[in-house]
């Protein structure tokens, strides 16, 4: 980190970091405050997050997080493109787990034009966004153990990630940017060999993830690091707008899947998994154990996964099969029609939120009849998570930033848009 | 059983009687439009209250409607741990009094939210803690989010950085 002089940092920063509340008491202050920057360049701040520390000493005194170094303007695009233009897009936003944005705008354009996906697609849907939140936790662990010291636990995280790249591969084409659901469906359905190779995973998943626990569930340093840093209360998390893991992390038994169940959630059988501890430890626990649950909704949903179409047959607002186009006129109109135009959905605006690994994913869109949303708002976890940054550091060592970013896994395509 | 657009329409007449609520439902969603200057009291109603208890507020953002009136419409989302409701607050802001009371006191998570909003779309929020722009760089003029921004940008809006 290179010295800073007082052009770098903006004199609003400066100012909000005077003006926090710094009513803590420091035991043997050494009474010599510094700024520090850290980031938009850190490898611990996972990705592009940029916080400004006010220090005494070694202890934080208060921080300002500044975001926007990833800002890609996406709600602005959205506005100018159509319904389905914007889901490749989606896919750029929570990069970990592009599945689960895929499924979330796709179940908000649907709700807005009033459809439903046939039930074999919602079973998929399902079961690519417990994979994709297992495939998310697996990161965030690795990299939170990473940060703490443990690095082998990083390797051994992302080989089983790797695992379930390989399943997106042979049911989309595409390891990361899977742009995999359709408005009213999704892309192709499941192979055989996709499902097979689902059922491999998820029978060997818990004796590996067991093997990592075994590293670092034991391991004084891995503990000592995270137990207690980052306290954050039931009350606290709720005001300041925390959801999914971090939340549930302070003992709060939220999660959309049980609030307000989407897709197939209903019929399956799965615990909301909360800690009541509300530190850094107990949302590494919450993310190791709902990764454990996912497993288990993964199984229920291979057993009962129906046979049967997986894109609505909807001429005016699906999209046709491509080998259909080909060879109907009717498709090919239609198709014509959709690309050109768009589908039109009615006047109105709707608000559909999703349980993404990270928190809640809510999309705001807003339609005037036209084929291209007159406003997309994209609520994204992580932006919110960070929200809390400046309470969980206050007070803390400045080596405890790092374990505290890393435990609320915070993505910054999603953070800044 | 009462639904909950009848009973929120019914808590809130009863508690405000002299506020105008336009309650409207659309795909099952209970969005509420009143005037913007009771923004802050209704908000702590809803958030206080015993049986309705909207302590998570989900999300705040802006529409532009470009030719209306009241240019802006300023949306609050808000959510009811207890009953597993959601609600849409909505008041309408016109753009020469571009400005809206700050519900940051009532929910600090409106803080960001806020912040964003006003980085957006240029709609200041009254008594405000900090509020700076949330993605754009301060020297940014312009409110990217307007419908009058060009999709393209404004060359040289966007000053580098100094070496």
């Amino acid at each position: 980190m290179s010295k800073l002089t007082k052009d770098d940092v903006h004199p609003k920063i400066i100012k909000a970091l005077l003006d926090a509340d710094t009513n803590i008491t420091v035991e043997d202050a050494l009474e010599n405050e510094m700024i520090l920057n850290m980031g938009p360049q850190h490898p611990a701040t996972h990705g592009v997050l940029r916080v400004v520390l006010r220090l005494d000493g070694e202890t934080v005194v208060a921080c300002v997080p500044e975001l926007g170094y990833l800002h890609r303007g996406y709600e602005k695009m959205a506005e100018n493109m159509s319904f389905m233009e914007f889901i490749p897009h989606t896919d750029r936003l929570d990069y970990l787990s592009p599945m689960s944005n895929n499924v979330a705008y796709a179940l908000a354009v649907e709700k807005l034009l009033g459809i439903e996906a046939p039930p074999r697609a919602q079973y998929i849907r399902m079961m690519v966004s417990e994979l994709a939140r297992i495939a998310s936790h697996l990161v965030a662990i690795g990299s939170l153990a990473m940060d703490v010291g443990a690095l082998t636990i990083f390797l051994w995280t992302l080989r089983e990630r790797e695992k379930i790249l390989d399943i997106w591969d042979i049911l989309c084409g595409a390891r990361f940017t899977n742009s995999y659901t359709r408005i009213g469906g999704v892309a192709n359905d499941a192979p055989p060999e996709a499902l097979a190779k689902v059922k491999w995973f998820i029978e060997q998943y818990e004796e590996n993830l067991d093997e990592c626990e075994r590293l670092i569930n034991t391991n004084r340093i891995f503990i000592e690091r995270l137990d207690g840093v980052g306290v954050i209360s039931a009350e606290d998390a709720i005001e300041i707008g925390l959801t999914g893991p971090s939340l549930r992390g302070s003992g709060v038994e939220f999660d959309l899947r049980r609030a307000t169940p989407y897709l197939k959630y209903e019929e399956i059988d799965f615990k909301v998994i909360t800690y009541p501890d509300g530190d850094s430890l107990a949302r590494y626990f919450v993310r190791a154990d709902e990764t454990r649950e996912s497993i288990k909704i993964v199984r229920q949903i291979l057993d009962k996964m129906p046979q049967g179409e997986t894109l609505l047959n909807q001429p005016k607002k699906v999209l046709p099969k491509k080998t259909e186009i080909y060879s109907r006129m009717e498709e090919l109109i239609h198709d014509f029609m959709i690309v050109n135009f768009g589908v039109n959905p009615p006047v109105g605006e709707i608000y559909s939120a999703v349980e993404n690994p990270k928190g809640e994913l809510g999309f705001y869109l807003v339609s005037n009849g036209e084929g291209h949303p007159w406003k997309c708002k994209i609520r994204s976890p992580s932006f919110v998570n960070l929200q809390s940054l400046p309470q969980l550091l206050k007070g803390r060592m400045i080596s405890d930033v790092v374990a505290i970013i890393g435990s609320l896994d915070p993505v910054m395509g999603e953070a800044d848009k | 059983m009462a639904t909950l657009k009848e009973n929120i329409s019914f808590k809130l007449k009863e508690k405000f009687p002299e506020i105008n609520f336009e309650i409207s439902e659309f795909r099952e969603e209970v969005t509420i439009l009143f005037n913007k200057k009771n923004i802050v009291e209704v908000c702590h109603f809803l958030k206080e209250d015993e049986e309705l208890q909207y302590k998570l507020c989900e999300d705040i953002t802006a529409i532009d409607w470009a030719k209306r009136g009241d240019r802006y419409s300023v949306v609050y989302h808000i959510f009811s741990l207890k009953n597993n409701t959601r609600l849409a607050l909505k008041v309408n802001v016109d753009e020469s009094d571009c400005s809206v009371d700050s519900v940051s006191s009532i929910w600090r998570t409106a803080n960001w939210h806020e912040r964003e909003t006003y980085d957006m779309y240029g709609i200041t929020f009254n008594n405000h803690p900090d509020l700076r722009r949330m993605y754009m760089p301060e020297e940014f003029e312009y409110y990217p989010l307007k419908k009058d921004f060009p999709l393209l940008g404004i060359p040289g809006s966007l000053p580098l950085p100094k070496k």
